[in-house]
């Protein structure tokens, strides 16, 4: 295999991962210090991408659609928060479950009425549609990398947020033992406020960067949210360390398995299985990864609750 | 009792007269992907089908029409569901709309055993071109692999050394590479098949570009289509190794998306913008004005199917209980956007495939130019296992 390949492969699982970060951080802290399953974490993903989309069409720019977006996208998160799941906090998980699924149902329906059904276009901003050398010879699509710079840096953000800060603090003890954070003095309404509104904002910076290379169409958030699950179990619930190497795990695999597998696979079988078989056993891939994972450490492996 | 009689006699009658004063309807039920990444095809094929039945007075043979629509989400169970009900409880007596082969194949049989006719304006699977074929089913548009038999021989023709090929993982995918390799006769580098409905090609262009291939030929539908070329651009691939492509992934749909990256790459198709009769030039310039877009092949396929069922519904003179001369009727073929069209006795046509271009008009439209035949009369390669006459 020419180094340049695995390079370019690592790179975009990289990519991948990173805005899967960004999504498992959000719903892995609500998990793991509300206690609350949010299956509608998807459908913010979505309206973020949306939202992006139609503000490209206002304002011109894809750098000001994202702000509006991300800004807008928290706003709408904390408005759930304060008007539905709010309601959900002291109800058993099914009782979450149900009701969030009816949110995805509610949202999907919504965003049809407003949008239409036909997939949105969102393109790449004009400068970075083209490709970088990052090494002699290595080409990489410029937006790629910009990113694999944006997920870093909110990655970065985070980590300082939860372990430099005061906030970050509450957020700790309330992941470690609610009762006793509560008892502490720790504000929890407005911080589970706050913290929804947070994870809203990070799924939305989520959207508006794979807008452009997937698609902006209803239900978009649904099979990237089975992921940001994936994620956020292998990572260990309610932990942003746990996120972060969960998601650079299933990102690198999954983009693997696309991509090594079938040619392992070929060397091995015949041309046909190995056709045949390559692009099912890459697909499951990452749900064996899970089941490995679960395995050996059933918290996961950063677990925020010991 | 004397009066029962003649009063049931009478109410009869009056049922028997009113059954003549109201002509029988036909029931199209059409199921077809109007949601999600393949919507842009399925309602490419629904606005071409109701612009023939505008031309045509919503009637069919005749007959008037009633057409019953439903979304399939591409989705083989949803997809299930919806015939279902058109077949018990709404008694369709026509089905047709599918876009996507494996959701034909999910509920193909279960309309073949109610007798009804399935026309299909799209997805043309191998399964029903050999020896599974039946007589309820034509297909209007093309067997899977034809189109890529096409671009097969075009590149074969341009003498490249070999080629690398991409298709999702699903039976028109697999038809498509098949089709693709019966005329290709060059190595093919590498035969890559992904999850159907991907949209991130990452991986995909990774290896292409390791493998250094003298050109790449993909069948991407839909938004696999614009995903995928846009990507492959942005890899800046598109400058260093040409791409082929099926008309599939290179029609008005995917020009609008991509835009200027399109413009210069070949393309095959069985029907093209200036086919020049007298129908197809009402069909594109009605389409246009209608619709305010530019027409797909898959909105020429929506059109042809709506003529099929009119010339055949009213060779039989209406009377749809006569299933063999139903048959015999759409197998004879009928007058369409690309001129009389034939069919082989499992149902697939035969007809011409042409080349096209994506070129930029001085005006700055980009439009796809057919700038030459591929081949003539071209029957689809199984034909022959078919024990249908």
């Amino acid at each position: 295999m020419p180094p340049s390949l695995f390079i370019e492969q690592v790179l975009n699982g990289f990519q991948f991962g990173l805005m899967l970060f960004l999504l498992a951080a959000g719903l892995t802290l609500v998990l793991g210090i509300m206690d609350t399953i949010n299956l509608a974490h998807g459908s913010l993903y979505m309206i973020g991408a949306y939202l992006t989309a139609t503000l490209v069409g206002v304002t011109g720019s894809f750098w000001l659609a994202v702000l509006g977006a991300v800004l807008g996208t928290a706003l709408i998160g904390m408005l759930l928060e304060l008007s539905v799941l709010r309601q959900l906090y002291r109800r058993d998980h099914l009782s979450q479950v149900l009701a969030t699924f009816a949110l995805i149902l509610i949202i999907n329906e919504v965003v049809r009425m407003i949008w239409g059904s036909q997939p949105l276009l969102l393109s790449t901003p004009e400068a970075l549609s083209g490709p970088v050398e990052i090494l002699p010879g290595l080409y990489y699509p410029a937006f790629r990398l910009v990113i694999i710079g944006v997920g870093l840096l909110v990655a970065l953000l985070l980590f300082w947020l939860v372990n430099r800060t005061r906030v970050g603090m509450w957020l700790r003890a309330g992941a470690s033992n609610r009762e006793m954070a509560q008892a502490m003095g720790v504000p929890i309404k407005p911080l589970f406020t706050l913290l929804f509104g947070v994870g809203a904002g990070l799924c939305a910076i989520a959207g508006a960067f794979l807008g452009p290379i997937l698609a902006v169409q209803i239900g978009m958030g649904e099979s990237i949210l089975i992921l940001a699950f994936v994620v956020i179990v292998i990572g260990g619930i309610g932990s942003i360390k746990g996120a972060l190497v969960g998601a650079l795990l299933v990102g690198l695999v999954d983009t693997a398995g696309r991509a090594f597998l079938p040619l392992l696979l070929s060397r091995v079988a015949s041309p046909e299985v190995a056709s045949n078989l390559g692009p099912a056993l890459a697909s499951i891939l990452i749900y064996l990864l899970m089941a490995v994972v679960l395995f050996f450490r059933p918290q996961g492996l950063f677990p925020a609750r010991t | 009792m004397k009066k029962l009689v003649w009063l049931m006699v009478f109410l009869g009658l009056m049922g028997f007269s009113l059954a003549l004063a109201q002509p029988r309807t036909v029931k199209v039920g059409f199921v077809s992907t109007l949601s999600g990444g393949g919507a842009a095809l399925g309602i490419d094929v629904r606005d071409g089908f109701n612009l023939a039945l505008r031309h045509l007075n919503n009637q069919l043979g005749g007959l008037p029409v009633e057409v019953i629509v439903a979304d399939d989400q591409q989705n083989p169970d949803v997809a299930r569901q919806a015939v279902d009900r058109m077949l018990k409880r709404d008694r369709v007596d026509f089905l047709t709309g599918i876009i996507f082969s494996n959701i034909l194949l999910a509920v193909g049989d279960a309309i073949f055993e109610e007798k009804v006719f399935y026309i299909s304006p799209n997805a043309g699977p191998s399964e029903y071109a050999g020896e599974q074929c039946n007589p309820y089913f034509v297909n209007v548009a093309w067997q899977n692999d034809n189109l890529h038999e096409a671009m097969g021989q075009y590149v074969q023709t341009r003498r490249f050394e070999n080629v690398f090929l991409l298709a999702p993982n699903y039976p028109a995918g697999r038809d498509a590479l098949t089709g693709f390799k019966r005329y290709f006769k060059g190595r093919v580098v590498a035969e890559v098949y992904h999850r159907l409905n991907q949209l991130d090609f990452s991986a995909e262009i990774a290896q292409i570009r390791a493998a250094r291939p003298k050109a790449v030929y993909a069948f991407e539908p839909g938004a696999m289509g614009v995903n995928f070329i846009k990507q492959y651009a942005e890899a800046g691939l598109l400058r260093e190794i040409p791409l082929f492509l099926p008309g599939f992934s290179a029609d008005a749909d995917v020009i609008r998306a991509v835009g200027r990256g399109m413009v210069g790459i070949y393309n095959s198709s069985q029907w093209t913008l200036e086919l020049n009769n007298p129908i197809n030039q009402r069909f594109v310039e009605d389409f246009r004005k209608t619709y305010n877009r530019t027409p797909t092949l898959y909105a020429s396929q929506g059109y042809d199917a709506a003529l099929l069922l009119d010339a055949a519904i009213k060779a039989v003179g209406g009377d749809l209980s006569k299933k063999d001369e139903l048959r015999k009727a759409m197998l004879a073929g009928f007058n369409s956007t690309r001129g009389p069209l034939r069919f082989s006795p499992n149902g697939y046509p035969i007809q011409n495939y042409y080349l096209r271009q994506v070129i930029q008009q001085p005006g700055g439209e980009i439009v796809n130019r057919q700038v030459g035949t591929i081949f003539t009369n071209h029957r689809d390669a199984y034909v022959d296992r078919c024990k249908l006459r």
